[in-house]
């Protein structure tokens, strides 16, 4: 996995609540077996028109918003599906940042498996960062400082330190899980004891 | 120190801690499909690693498959490779699958307990969010996403923390013609589909009790809908009777052994829970969805909200943005809302007591002319049940399709879908923007009403035609 150390760059702000994943990325474009190559198709049925054409009042079809590496959204952001394309398509556009009141479970997850730094702020900061993005200035993230910068202001976000440090690291989940292989051997010799039905042996 | 159920079953799984509460826990239970697993795969191959328990985990096609004569494979080109890919790795690990033309192959969240494979006490992962759904047998049961799937097939193990215990309580007797698709419907309009976020739902009350085990599973199924992590319900002699001799359930003495370990499997009486939220049986109704969120619910005989009575801006946005996706008048009665299609299918009610639940309400009577109408059974042994009873016989003379088992519509990823704004009633669990196919307009109701709404061909009310 890429590390998530810090980022500068103008803000895509996208003042919608409730953002599933159905739209982060529609199903047709579910059935790849790659992770990579979702990004043309990121918020597809909020890009393009019925005949394929890009919309141009979609923030992300403007410049310079198509190059933005951090995205500002509603509330609620990542409902819906468990469905990891959602952040691989986001990834895949760029964004590896987003700034939300908050998130759905599933994806705020599925963000820190992929080098992508979801941050929960209040919505009045989320206001005040969005003017950053109708300006067209840049912002920039800092994950070890846990904090936003922008103009002359700074905001802090609250982060898990484990996280934190898979993220900083770039860390592989299922290394460091195997790492306690022992346990989990042990584990299993309990449970084939406390409950054999489990294996079905 | 008084555990809740979540409490208990996540304390046994507990394989490692670390000081910041991050944790190994043990996964019992893996269900893999066709659309969430690939580059899971993809991933143990290159770096060389294996499934460290092939035989807890159980593969199924379902999202992709076609539900038309499926004797000449599946036309769309990508989904063939998916179904084709899900194959080859079972192979190639050695993991048990129910291919497409496996008369066991259906809907994910249906094989696991008609099979036995779901228990209770278990953590059961899917890579699919209406994982939930296995929680009606008290079991831990959540979606994850692939990176997580690779992580299970790897280790046998999850890394979580903790969530907080949400308890909704839920007393008194359902009225006549209100099923719990109306109960779920009802508590996610009441708790918002952020709700239950960071929490594990335990629904009880002596209404949960007294519903069968599939009805249950249509609560715990659409908790994902209400935000939390996972929804579970105390186990039962229902419960217990059900798994007795499914294919994958306990035998001899170790079904003794099972028993006597589920019957321990409840919350202690003064265990606390963080949130708690309580409903009375007679206040529910039927209930439609009229916007694009779950949460967007009415009752058949409310209207559609109107954004002007709405203060918050947020809401007062979201509320016009759905009604204009939707194609509706602010305050259209429910009743007076025409429709083009009806599904009936889906992992929140795709099971036999939801299809006798249509039939009884579509028995010698025909759909309205101008409705295209379609059932979908949750599986292939569902559908063999089905036509036992001869309920396709009554869905097929009242003027319904009757498919093959799979996700069809529920998701559009097939050739199942609606057109630009053609509207359905659905008893599938989501009424995103283009859930059912680009443009589609999705109002989420039970089997009954959504019978009753062919029969009328506009959203109707179910009691109307109970005998
Ligand atoms: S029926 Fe629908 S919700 Fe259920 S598993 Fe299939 S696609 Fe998902």
């Amino acid at each position: 996995m890429k590390k998530f150390i810090s980022i500068k760059s103008i803000p895509a702000y996208l003042p919608i609540v409730n953002i599933d994943t159905d739209m982060i990325i529609p199903k047709q474009f579910l059935k790849t077996i790659k992770r990579t190559g979702l990004g043309k198709n990121l918020f597809f049925e909020l890009r393009y028109d019925d005949e394929g054409n890009k919309i141009e009042d979609f923030i992300l079809n403007q410049k310079p918003y198509d190059n933005s590496k951090i995205l500002i959204t509603g509330k609620n952001f990542g409902c819906g599906s468990s469905r990891e394309h959602a952040p691989w398509a986001l990834l895949d556009f760029g964004i590896t940042c987003v700034i939300s009141s908050s998130y759905a479970d599933i994806f705020y997850n599925n963000c820190f498996k992929n080098g992508i730094l979801p941050i929960i702020l209040e919505e009045e900061k989320i206001k005040e960062l969005s003017e950053y993005s109708h300006r067209k200035e840049e912002i920039s993230v800092d994950l070890n400082e846990q904090k936003i910068v922008y103009g002359n202001n700074e905001a802090k976000f609250d982060i898990d330190p484990f996280k934190k440090k898979c993220l900083l690291e770039g860390l592989d989940d299922i290394a460091l899980s195997l790492e306690k292989s022992d346990k989990i051997t042990s584990f299993e010799k309990n449970l084939k004891n406390n409950k054999p039905w489990i294996f079905n042996d | 120190m008084p555990y809740t159920l979540y409490d208990k079953i996540w304390n046994e799984h507990l394989v490692y801690q670390q000081e910041d509460g991050t944790s190994l826990l043990f996964v019992d239970r893996h269900l893999i499909h066709e659309v969430t697993s690939p580059q899971a795969f993809e991933g143990l191959r290159n770096s060389n690693r294996n499934v460290r328990q092939p035989s807890l985990t159980l593969a199924v096609a379902d999202h992709n498959v076609p539900t038309t004569d499926r004797s000449k494979g599946i036309d769309d080109k990508e989904s063939k490779i998916q179904v084709d890919t899900l194959e080859a790795n079972c192979k190639q690990f050695g993991i048990k699958l129910f291919g497409m033309n496996d008369k066991r192959q259906g809907i994910v969240h249906i094989i696991g307990p008609e099979q036995g494979f779901t228990q209770p006490g278990t953590v059961i992962v899917c890579g699919d969010s209406h994982t939930a759904t296995h929680g009606a047998f008290g079991s831990l049961a959540f979606g994850i996403g692939t990176s997580e799937v690779e992580h299970v097939l790897a280790t046998q193990t999850l890394v979580q923390k903790k969530a907080k215990n949400f308890r909704i309580n839920v007393n008194g007797k359902l009225p006549l013609g209100v099923t719990s698709k109306d109960v779920i419907l009802q508590i996610i309009g009441k708790i918002g589909t952020a709700g239950g976020t960071g929490c594990v739902i335990e629904y009880s009350g002596s209404l949960i009790s007294s519903l069968s085990v599939e009805q249950r599973m249509t609560i715990c199924n659409m908790t994902i809908e209400g935000g939390a992590r996972a929804g579970l319900i105390e186990p039962d002699q229902k419960i217990f009777d059900y798994l007795k001799d499914k294919p994958m359930s306990p035998k001899k003495e170790n079904w003794e052994k099972a028993l006597n370990n589920w019957k321990n499997l409840k919350s202690d009486r003064d265990a606390k829970f963080d949130k708690e939220i309580s409903l009375e049986g007679k206040e529910i109704l039927p209930m439609v969805t009229w916007g694009t969120s779950p949460q967007d619910v009415i009752t058949i005989e409310g209207k559609v909200p109107n954004p002007n009575d709405e203060k918050d801006t947020d809401r007062k946005n979201s509320i016009e943005r759905s009604l204009k996706y939707m194609g509706l008048k602010p305050d259209t009665a429910a009743k007076d809302i025409k429709i083009d299609k009806v599904f009936i299918g889906s992992c929140t009610n795709g099971r036999i007591e939801d299809l006798r639940e249509a039939a009884k309400i579509l028995k010698n009577k025909t759909k309205a002319s101008h409705v295209e109408a379609m059932v979908v059974p949750g599986s292939g042994l569902v559908k063999q049940q089905a036509e036992q009873e001869g309920l396709d016989k009554i869905f097929i003379s009242s003027g319904f399709e009757w498919r093959e088992p799979g996700c069809s519509m529920c998701l559009a990823m097939n050739a199942d879908k609606l057109k630009p704004e053609e509207r359905c009633a659905s008893t599938s669990n989501r009424n995103f923007e283009g859930r059912q196919g680009r443009g589609g307009r999705t109002h989420l109701v039970s089997p009954g009403m959504a019978a009753a709404a062919a029969i009328s061909g506009n959203l109707d009310d179910v009691r109307k035609y109970q005998n």
